[in-house]
């Protein structure tokens, strides 16, 4: 069996963000940048499959040389061989990213593609499905559980307040959700492993956006807690605070 | 959850290469997710998680700086930043990791006979056999040169009497490294537990170290065969060379002991409003944060400078004591002064810096007292030992 996971570096999901000053883009200095924590589920899930039936894992994301460092922590959980798609610039929309990930897809022809649900800096949750829709494969998106059985796989989609069972055939895109699984620790012995592995490195060709990223703009500042007064005082004043400023009562 | 992020005020994170920083972080993430949710429990109940043991083993920790049978094969920058990541969370849990590499799988991968190595190695690795180290006796801590455990040849075994004390992991272990003077020299021992003549009994009541434990080894006419003494070293500088060993790693786990406290404190004192501001608005709390601070970047530095030097070969034991000496000290420190700035709240256990503060009165303590260390580097210097 032939498994991509489709991974990206994103920031820590406790960074304090920053705007930078094109105001358009984030400011790298003093973040620290992890893999995206929902594609650890979807790198999980690869393996335990790989685990479960044999093959390879290929991990690929699309990004600067700096994820490398990304490629090499999936190296370290224990995928085979990992593809940089280089990409620097403006990042690419969901469409442009489906697309090009498509046409590699159709080069590296894996059986399965796990990818998280989303990536926790843009939130989009689009490419797995765009994905699955440029291919013409089968997609289970949000998936609390999966399980594969002689072609065919079945698995349920998390949604509002229940689940769905669904089931469908292969090749599929899997989008991963929190819950899935437990994602493993790269271990010492795979670490050491993982600069031997195989990192190959092409460029991202013909990409292009029918987005356009136009301003970011930071939450607004919390205002300042205050204390209203204490003892029995303080309850008429909260009272009108709520009433008329909150207007939740 | 809070993740822990390490203190770095030289960007020694450069002096690191990606492996080392993958090792760092994966221990961290660890520790973080694994062991800070369950050590308050354990610390009260003076127990040790041995659920982690075998997930530690899975992991790699245990041998990490030991090649085959096995084990990781780190560089030695990479095994010390396993343990400074490991005693971030608690001494207890660095000291199980220390002994396990550094004391017992140590001495069977240097000096033990191919059968001990097969036998006892990988299974040490896995966390599936655990081992404890018999050294420090009774009436001789030290100066274990003076020890009075004894074993005589008897047949095809060996006889041991006697008594270790102060044993990390004693009761626990399913293997014990024993130290005995067969005539006049001393020589190491692989005693199996439930050895007929073999038995343990636990140091209560500490106010330290909680999270390990602590036990005296009992040896009473204990007979094991002649295939378990360790055929590759005689005389003191077998033990003192698995001391260097694990010396080397406190050097390390000193640094993430005071990092814990440095954040908590710094962290607090950023919270705590006395007066008009924060108390990290004062001078005095300002001056104690930069003593942190200022003494971890250098330990940082000389622990890092150590590890290369040992994978150079050029590193000398008491290059080892002045960084166990300095690091542990300065974690000390580190650690007192962090409670003091959390005022009344730094002696709960709602706050970890009373925790690491008691836990590091051991470690200033065990593998060399601090003023042992001082008495090695003043020979050092000199030439003159200032023991007999
Ligand atoms: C929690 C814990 C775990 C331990 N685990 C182990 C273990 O796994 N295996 C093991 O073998 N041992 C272990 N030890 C024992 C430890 O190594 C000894 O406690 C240590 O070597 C000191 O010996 P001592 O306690 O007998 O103190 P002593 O040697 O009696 O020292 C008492 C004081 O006298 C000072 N002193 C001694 N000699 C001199 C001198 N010549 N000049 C100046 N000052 C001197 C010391 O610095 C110290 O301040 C452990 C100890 C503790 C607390």
């Amino acid at each position: 069996m032939e498994i991509l996971a489709l991974v990206k570096r994103v920031p820590a999901t406790d960074s304090k963000i920053k705007v930078a000053g094109d105001g358009k883009s984030i400011d790298p200095q003093g973040i620290e940048f992890v893999l995206n924590p929902y594609d650890e589920f979807a790198v999980e899930q690869a393996l335990k499959t790989k685990e479960a039936l044999g093959g390879t894992v290929t991990v690929l994301t699309v990004g600067g040389p700096e994820s490398q460092k990304e490629l090499r922590t999936c190296l370290a959980m224990g995928a085979d061989k990992a593809v940089l798609m280089k990409h620097e610039g403006p990042e690419l929309d969901a469409h442009a990213l489906a697309t090009v990930l498509a046409a590699k897809i159709e080069e590296l022809h894996p059986d399965l593609v796990f990818c998280g649900r989303q990536a926790v800096d843009t939130d989009d949750a689009q490419v797995g499905q765009r994905l699955a829709a440029l291919l013409g494969w089968s997609c289970l998106s949000d998936a609390g559980t999966f399980e594969l059985s002689d072609g065919s796989w079945t698995g349920t989609r998390d949604i509002e307040g229940g689940k769905e069972s669904v089931k469908g055939s292969l090749p599929a895109v899997i989008t991963c959700n929190k819950g899935l699984n437990e994602p493993r620790y790269p271990n010492l012995k795979g670490i050491m492993m993982a600069k031997k592995k195989p990192l190959e490195e092409c460029e991202v060709q013909g990409a292009e956006n029918k987005e356009t990223l136009v301003a970011l703009t930071p939450p607004p500042a919390r205002p300042e807690p205050a204390i209203l007064g204490e003892g029995p005082e303080a309850v008429a004043v909260l009272m009108d605070k709520l009433k008329n400023e909150a207007k939740v009562l | 959850m809070s993740r822990f992020k390490g203190v770095d005020f030289y960007a020694v994170d450069g002096l690191l290469d990606d492996e080392e920083r993958m090792v760092r972080d994966s221990v961290r993430e660890f520790v973080d997710e694994e062991f800070m949710p369950v050590v308050v429990e354990h610390h009260r109940a003076g127990t040790f998680p041995a659920e982690l043991i075998p997930k530690m083993g899975e992991l790699g920790f245990l041998g990490a700086g030991l090649r085959g049978y096995g084990c990781a094969g780190l560089n030695s920058v990479a095994y010390g930043l396993i343990l400074q990541e490991l005693e971030r969370g608690d001494s207890g849990l660095r000291s199980f990791v220390s002994v396990q590499g550094a004391l017992c799988m140590y001495p069977i991968h240097a000096y033990g006979s191919e059968a001990q190595k097969e036998k006892y190695l990988p299974a040490m690795a896995r966390g599936e056999c655990i081992g404890c180290f018999g050294l420090t006796e009774p009436d001789y801590g030290s100066n274990p040169g003076g020890m009075v455990t004894r074993a005589v040849e008897d047949g095809d075994s060996y006889v041991l009497n006697g008594v270790k004390m102060w044993i990390t992991n004693g009761s626990v272990a399913d293997l014990a490294v024993v130290w005995a003077k067969l005539g006049d020299e001393i020589r190491g021992f692989l005693v199996e537990k439930g050895t007929p003549g073999y038995s343990t009994k636990d140091v209560e009541n500490k106010f330290s170290l909680r999270v390990s434990v602590t036990s005296e080894l009992i040896f009473e006419d204990c007979r094991i065969p002649k295939e378990n003494l360790l055929p590759g070293v005689s005389g003191l500088k077998g033990p003192l060379s698995c001391l260097t060993q694990a010396r080397y790693g406190i050097a390390w786990g000193g640094i993430g002991a005071a990092m814990a406290v440095y954040e908590e404190a710094l962290s607090y004192a950023g919270n705590r409003i006395q007066f008009s501001r924060p108390i990290a608005g004062y001078q005095l709390v300002q001056e104690k944060l930069v003593w942190m601070l200022n003494e971890i970047t250098k330990a940082q530095l000389l622990a890092w400078r150590l590890g290369r030097l040992k994978d150079e070969g050029g590193m000398d034991f008491s290059q080892v004591s002045l960084a166990k000496r300095n690091n542990v000290w300065m974690a000390l420190e580190c650690a007192r002064k962090a409670r003091d700035i959390l005022g009344a709240n730094g002696i709960t256990d709602e706050y970890h810096a009373g925790r690491h503060m008691c836990n590091l009165e051991s470690v200033y303590t065990y593998e060399g007292t601090h003023d042992i260390h001082t008495l090695i580097l003043g020979h050092k210097i000199t030439g003159i030992p200032a023991y007999d």
